[in-house]
């Protein structure tokens, strides 16, 4: 990042602009940190997805099957077919524009095939060429052009430009999706084998060891024991969390991406204590899994039967071990794909009870059906019945305000669980404006698997609204915490914060939480979760 | 100069071209009063059934409403019935909202930066245009029902009533408006459509995404309504002869009547074009804002299961595959497992 | 993933209806007028008009334009007190609806109505003009 421009620059260099050639005719320059490497072959064969092999896509050549038109345009068809969303998305949009500004990457980048209905029209060309008859009819006129390999590229480079947040799907008048389009142009690359690295390695990493890093059950152990060594330490409590255990009552899935990186350790160390805490008062029997280790589902940024396949691990664990209900962690694809994919592509779970909170007595009518349960609808319930023995001012040397991660808001609607809860385990709590928060929310840029380090500049030009609006409540309260539901965002937003926002730390909404927690007979803390002294402790 | 609507604005300076002289030079009134308006119409219902049935045969495999409001969950937060509906009751009601009230549009902003930092701003005049277009387009085709129908009923007469609440009189030697009661919908069409054409031309990012087929209706519909108001105001047809086939032809007895203004074939066959251009067009969007899976779901997938009809089984990674690999390695860990 | 099938779709039924409901509206003129003819009503002239032969401007514009020509003659007479209408041929008429349109067209049912109805046209001339009563003088 030594290269990279300082953000003043960065900033400034944003040129909103559209250029004077049309866009079919302007060629795609795939460009050094604003794409991810390709897929490791040895990852697309694990998991037997077509084509593996090695390429780069900086080359000329990206060493296709010799039939690769043909293989997309059956997989178009039969998609088109399979999905109405797809079918309906292709046809109606009138290019009013409304959704033209709403995207991140073109607000950082002013690349006008970052506007969404640009986006969509990459492949919408292609779509009328092949399968409507004013395009074989009309051509170009028509706004059809053929597959190329120069718009294969085009396409490719563009669709891995694409968080999947839908914010541009809000302000549609007919509701379309680019996330959807993202979905389909994604699994049909993965026909032809030109998925990314950052995608591929970690499902073929879910696939055979639950998490995304590939780390082994006995390993994934360990790393949990740091942090009860680590809590230990804090609180004088010795947290023991239970590991595939049979007859619990619940299982709790949450994404691995909090078990391996800061600052979601802290998160995870969090959901030890919480879950401590309730078997402790309330003699609540959760535990984990190593084979159900990952909650995030790459998959999902691969194609729907990837997204199938990783899932379907859920269920199959809850199964086995004999649980009530499961509860979920703080992740943002995790949900989207629970809330809206699960029961339908897994279910139905009529192996699961109804879930209802055994402390409070409260029925979770609206997960009666998929049978799991947000840990923050989880934990705002408990709160509200004062379940919970809290001294919010443990976290009175924070200013939060708090990231609706896209997936719980636009997915999901998610919006008032998490702020009851940080409400009500710390203090002090600004919202940043309207535009960028709930359903408006901006993505952290780095979604849909497309946080790696090579792009770097296209997640910090995408990340650049949301740090904007961040940056806005830092200078007027202070803020200096960043709350959020989601282990990407807690995986890219502090890159994103020291590049744009300095002085603005990243947090789980439960890492909080476990902060302001009592425990039974713990000792006197003085620190917060990360080691840091806690507000009236700076001297000890 | 801009080709994309230089080629919609020289198709439909065709179409006037063909109209009127196939008219006025050659005669051909049979074909432009008669058979072109039964082909057009027969390829509008035709083509509209086609592409929703088309639509209508795909699937929906998942239910994936975006929701644009607090979800219901826990009895005391307050959800956002109808932005985030959770009952088929309340996605009706958003249906409406988006169907009648373009609620989506509504929400829209516009954003710029301005000294390093992001500023956002109401964006009301698309919604506005919008909302003003196709009301106006409603109501012109609804007073035109007086010219379909013998008696006319009430309602129709009412809302040309209410469309001509207005009365509006120069009276100059120059310039004579006033009689007949001029029309507020055409007026409005009008403006409406030009906003919306030269907002295609003059914002760069919206100039820059838009294709012929977005320049092409909007001057078939400038053109219906410019003729329209024309034969009304300015250069007036004979309204007795023109409904004879107008009527002629929804009765199943086209006539030809003598004397109606060349104006009015030229009106007709635009509309004509129109209807059979519709259903192979962007403008479809009028049958598919219904169909939109991200808007006409409820929000309660976690609640009420979605089948997927095509849900087929997939290769999965097993347990006891799992545990088969890496058995040893849980066992020394204190991990239990299955087998021993 | 490849297999073709013809999928049960549930939503099927409404959106035939939908369709159904559409087609209804928008071929509502043709079921509506089923099948009868309705030709243009016959205008009868009276007598006096026959043998006038021609009305003050030609027919043809007198059907598109009689509406116009009486605002204007109602401005003439009601804010310029001018009130004598001489046309392109040099025949001079008093601007007057009851007194020479209506003089020689007394069969206002059968000429003006009728047409008006079938247009739906409603004009105002009437709401004040009741009848054709000759103006007293």
């Amino acid at each position: 990042m030594s290269d990279f421009p300082k953000p003043d620059q960065l900033l400034s260099d944003i040129d909103r602009k559209p250029p004077q050639m049309d866009w079919m005719d302007t060629p795609v320059t795939i460009r050094k940190g604003m794409y991810c490497y390709a897929a490791n072959p040895k990852s697309v064969e694990y998991t037997h997805l077509p084509f593996p092999h090695q390429w780069n896509p900086l080359d000329e050549d990206w060493k296709l099957p010799e039939n690769w038109q043909e293989i997309l345009h059956e997989g178009f068809k039969v998609r088109l077919e399979r999905f109405r969303s797809f079918k309906l998305f292709m046809d109606i949009c009138v290019r009013c524009g409304a959704c033209a500004d709403k995207c991140h990457f073109f607000i950082g980048t002013g690349d006008p095939k970052n506007m969404p209905v640009l986006r969509a029209e990459l492949l919408r060309s292609v779509y009328r060429n092949d399968f409507t008859a004013a395009g074989k009819i009309l051509g170009r006129l028509a706004g059809a052009r053929p597959l190329t390999m120069e718009v294969l590229k085009e396409l490719w480079y563009y669709f891995f430009q694409c968080t999947e947040c839908r914010r541009c799907s809000i302000f549609c008048p007919y509701g379309i999706d680019t996330a959807e389009i993202t979905m389909m142009a994604r699994e049909l690359f993965n026909l032809i084998g030109l998925n990314i690295d950052w995608i591929a390695t970690p499902v073929a990493n879910c696939y055979r060891t639950g998490n995304h890093l590939g780390i082994q059950p006995h390993a994934f152990k360990d790393m949990l024991e740091f942090f009860m060594d680590d809590l230990e330490e804090i609180t004088g409590v010795r947290v023991e969390p239970n590991f595939n255990k049979k007859g619990a009552d619940i299982l709790f899935i949450t994404p691995s991406g909090d078990v391996f990186a800061d600052p979601g350790t802290y998160t995870c160390m969090g959901y030890l204590l919480l879950f401590h805490y309730l078997k402790e008062e309330y003699g609540l029997d959760v535990t984990w899994s190593t084979y159900a280790s990952e909650g995030g589902n790459f998959g999902s940024f691969t194609s729907h039967e990837m997204m199938k396949r990783l899932n379907s691990k859920m269920y199959a664990e809850a199964k086995r071990l004999g649980v009530k209900w499961i509860l979920g962690g703080e992740c943002g694809h995790m949900w989207r794909v629970i809330n809206q994919y699960m029961d339908t592509m897994n279910g139905p779970a009529d192996f699961l009870e109804e879930p209802v909170s055994p402390i409070t007595g409260t029925k979770f009518e609206n997960a009666k059906s998929t049978k799991m349960v947000h840990l923050s609808e989880f934990t705002a319930d408990l709160i509200k019945h004062g379940k919970l023995n809290l001294d919010p001012s443990r976290n009175d040397n924070l200013i939060l305000t708090y990231h609706d991660s896209c997936n719980p808001a636009r997915g999901m609607g998610m919006f008032d669980e998490p702020r009851y809860v940080i409400q009500n385990v710390a203090n002090n709590f600004y919202d940043m404006p309207p535009n960028t928060i709930r359903e408006q929310t901006f993505c952290c840029g780095s979604g849909s698997g497309l946080n790696a380090g090579e792009n770097m500049e296209l997640r910090l030009t995408g990340g650049l609204p949301r740090a904007n609006a961040v940056k806005y409540v830092h200078e007027k309260y202070g803020v200096n915490m960043l709350a959020t539901i989601c282990a990407i965002d807690r995986a890219a937003l502090p890159t994103l914060m020291d590049y744009w926002v300095p002085g603005v730390g990243v947090t789980g909404v439960t890492e909080m939480v476990a902060n302001a927690l009592i425990l039974p007979g713990e000792g006197e803390r003085t620190t917060n979760l990360r080691g840091e002294p806690l507000p009236g402790m700076e001297d000890e | 100069m801009n080709v994309k609507y230089m080629y919609s604005l020289l198709a439909v300076i065709a179409l006037f071209l063909l109209a009127y002289l196939g008219v006025e030079a050659a005669g051909l009134e049979l074909l432009f009063g008669i058979i072109i308006p039964y082909v057009a119409v027969a390829a509008f219902v035709a083509g509209v059934v086609y592409r929703v049935m088309g639509w209508a045969r795909s699937a929906v495999p998942f239910r994936i409403p975006s929701t644009c409001g607090q979800q219901k969950s826990l009895p005391w937060i307050k959800p956002n019935k109808f932005d985030n509906p959770f009952t088929p009751g309340a996605v009706v009601v958003r249906m409406i909202l988006e169907v009648c009230c373009f609620r989506s549009l509504f929400r829209n902003t516009r954003n710029f930066i301005q000294e390093g930092k992001i500023a956002y701003q109401l964006e009301i005049w698309l919604w506005v245009a919008a909302l003003a277009f196709h009301y106006a387009f409603l109501t012109v085709i609804v007073r035109h029902m007086r010219l379909f129908t013998e008696p006319v009923p009430a309602l129709i007469k009412l809302v040309e009533t209410v469309d001509s609440f207005f009365r509006f009189e120069i009276l100059t030697d120059t310039i004579r408006v006033g009689v007949p009661g001029l029309y507020m919908s055409g007026l409005v069409l009008l403006a409406a459509v030009a906003f919306l054409f030269i907002r295609r031309i003059v914002i760069p990012h919206v100039k820059y995404i838009s294709l012929p087929a977005d320049f092409f209706p909007l001057f078939l519909i400038f053109g219906i309504a410019f003729t329209g108001i024309l034969m009304r105001y300015f250069s007036k047809v004979n309204i007795r002869a023109a409904k004879e086939l107008t009527l002629g032809l929804v009765s199943f007895h086209p006539t030809i009547p003598q004397g109606i203004g060349v104006v009015f074939y030229v009106h007709l066959f635009f509309v004509c074009i129109l209807l059979a251009y519709f259903p192979f067009s962007k403008l479809m969007h009028m049958g598919g804002v219904f169909l939109s899976p991200t808007r006409n779901l409820p929000g309660n997938s976690r609640a009420v299961r979605h089948v997927n009809p095509w849900n087929y089984p997939v290769e999965v990674h097993t347990y006891e595959e799992y545990e088969e690999e890496f058995r040893e390695k849980m066992i020394e860990a204190g991990l239990p497992v299955e087998k021993e | 993933m490849n297999d073709k099938k013809i999928f049960l779709i549930k939503d099927k039924k409404y959106i035939i209806a939908g369709l159904v409901v559409f087609i209804a509206l928008f071929t509502f003129p043709f079921w509506y007028n089923s099948g009868k003819a309705a030709p243009g009503p016959e205008i009868k002239l009276t007598e006096k008009a026959k043998a006038a032969k021609e009305c003050v401007m030609p027919t043809a514009y007198m059907r598109a334009e009689h509406m116009q020509l009486l605002d204007i003659w109602r401005h003439s007479v009601v804010r310029n007190s001018d009130n004598t209408y001489v046309n392109p041929s040099g025949k001079a008429f008093t601007m007057s609806l009851s007194n020479t349109c209506l003089d020689c067209h007394s069969n206002k049912a059968d000429f003006c109505d009728k047409c008006h109805d079938y247009a739906s046209v409603r004009p105002y001339c009437f709401d004040c003009h009741i009848d054709n009563p000759k103006e007293i003088k």
